[in-house]
């Protein structure tokens, strides 16, 4: 009975702090419904039947992610980090090289890509991506595309943690490449290329990704959650914009007469 | 009722199909490179359904009620709203979206506890919840600043990638003066904001927008938003830090 009542406030807690999220975007779209556009809500019942169902479904989500999402994170960086997993053999006393943890940046790759590969919205992109380049632009080269480019800032973003390195370097080199590809990519990739850094970072990879950085710096020995925890969503916002463009140079490159003409 | 059944089947397929890449890549590395038990296993099995079963609900959700709704409001601003009221519903779009955004609840919380942690803040669920809540608001203000530049330059042709160099070099720039602590969590609010809610609504307001002109392409001038709201998170968080 007890275990039930506190299974009751682990749910309803989530639940009204939710309320207070969704609260502001519903307050929006109502209230200019009704007092700019001023015309009643269509199909009124099933828009708050669907306001319901995001409540439970936001709530139920936070608490999965409680119970499931950040533990996997961290325990996953936890066991790939420890010392008796990564030297058979070596003293602990002294911190290990970067290259002891390549399981780590394996793991982050593989978590990027597959995630990646699998996302619905990117898909969508891709297709119009091959709509506007005149189908010089494949759909499955701009998914790989996108997915290497996600999987590579993951596990470099891995790498810079346990080294220990600031992230704005790698951050503020990242944008001089991104500036200078614009400048030569085809003019109507760039917005799409742009986008596709955001969009890639799902609702479910972004939990897991944070708990696996903070996880990380908690486990190397000499890292600060705080100052070295963060910076993997960013880098796997970033790294994408840099293979997209990179891809449509490429196939552009490859194809220059017929780019811009549909085939 | 079996139209409901069937439509929620369809939508735990596609939320499993989410989870699935994560699952399978943790679940090769426990059985073949670990091999070491994962602890407290039922509660994260559970949580697991917790996170299949809010996800399915919650884009029903969206899909059934949020989406419709905020896109025939975006179209029926970008053809014929003034202005003023075109740019309010653009800040308050952005805003909303953003602070309904799962994703950056849950890093806004990770990045409290960080900090309670390393005794940036006290360490009581309080001053946890307000940094949190600062944060979210913070950022949430920024996407909605970001939506009223996109628009402002959807109306007015600038060009995306001179706008996107200044947004930059700004951010190089304050980089230099942010406390280091708060960097990495203001280059990760970048990535994080535009997610599940954000970018269906504001995206439907930029194709809206660009298609209702004269003169302009919804694919050039449509797409960039989101670009947009990826970098003013990274300026406001850090001026966040600054002040705080």
């Amino acid at each position: 009975m007890e275990a039930f009542i506190q299974l009751l406030v682990q749910i309803l807690r989530p639940l009204a702090l939710t309320i207070r999220d969704v609260l502001p975007i519903a307050a929006v779209v109502v209230g200019f419904q009704l007092f700019v556009i001023r015309k009643p809500i269509p199909n009124l019942r099933k828009v708050a039947i669907g306001f319901v169902y995001v409540v439970v479904g936001l709530s139920l989500f936070m608490v999965g992610l409680d119970w499931a999402l950040f533990p996997l994170g961290r325990t996953m960086a936890e066991q790939l980090t420890d010392p008796a997993f990564l030297a058979v053999g070596a003293t602990t006393e002294e911190p290990l090289p970067w290259t002891s943890y390549y399981w780590v940046y394996c793991f982050a790759f593989l978590i990027g890509f597959s995630t990646t590969i699998a996302e619905p919205s990117l898909l969508a992109v891709a297709l119009k991506a091959h709509d506007v380049s005149g189908g010089s632009i494949g759909i499955w080269g701009l998914r790989v595309a996108v997915a290497l480019g996600v999987a590579v800032g993951i596990a470099l973003g891995s790498y810079r943690i346990v080294a220990g390195h600031p992230i704005h370097y790698y951050i503020i080199a990242g944008y001089v490449v991104v500036i200078v590809q614009t400048r030569f990519a085809p003019k109507m990739i760039v917005p799409l290329a742009y986008d596709s850094g955001g969009v890639t970072t799902s609702t479910v990879t972004v939990p897991l990704v944070a708990a696996l950085g903070l996880g990380l710096s908690e486990a190397v020995p000499g890292r600060d959650p705080l100052i070295d925890g963060f910076g993997l969503i960013a880098f796997a916002s970033l790294f994408p914009i840099m293979s997209v463009l990179g891809y449509a140079q490429l196939a552009a490159s490859r194809k220059p007469q017929t780019s811009g003409r549909s085939q | 009722m079996k139209d409901l059944l069937s439509e929620l089947g369809r939508q735990i397929q596609s939320s499993a199909r989410d989870l699935a890449p994560i699952l399978l890549v943790v679940l090769f590395f426990q059985l073949v490179v670990l091999r070491q038990p994962l602890p407290d296993l039922a509660q994260k099995g559970a949580g697991l359904v917790m996170v299949l079963l809010g996800l399915t609900f919650f884009i029903k959700g969206l899909e059934q009620g949020l989406f419709p709704l905020g896109e025939s409001l975006a179209d029926a601003f970008a053809r014929k709203g003034s202005l003023f009221w075109l740019l309010a519903f653009a800040f308050a779009l952005g805003f909303g979206t953003t602070i309904a955004e799962p994703a950056l609840v849950a890093v806004a919380a990770e990045a409290a506890t960080v900090a309670a942690r390393a005794n940036a803040i006290a360490q009581t669920p309080e001053a946890m919840a307000g940094y949190a809540l600062g944060l979210r608001l913070t950022v949430g203000l920024a996407v909605g600043v970001a939506v009223v530049i996109g628009v402002l330059r959807i109306l007015k042709g600038w060009r995306i990638d001179v706008i996107l160099i200044i947004s930059y070099s700004l951010v190089v720039v304050m980089t230099l003066f942010a406390p280091r602590e708060i960097i990495g969590i203001a280059y990760d609010s970048g990535g994080v904001t535009t997610s599940t809610i954000t970018v269906p609504l504001v995206t439907a307001l930029g194709v809206g927008l660009a298609s209702s002109l004269k003169g302009r392409n919804p694919m050039l001038d449509g797409f960039g938003l989101i670009a947009f709201a990826s970098v003013t998170p990274i300026i406001f968080v850090m001026a966040f830090g600054m002040l705080n």
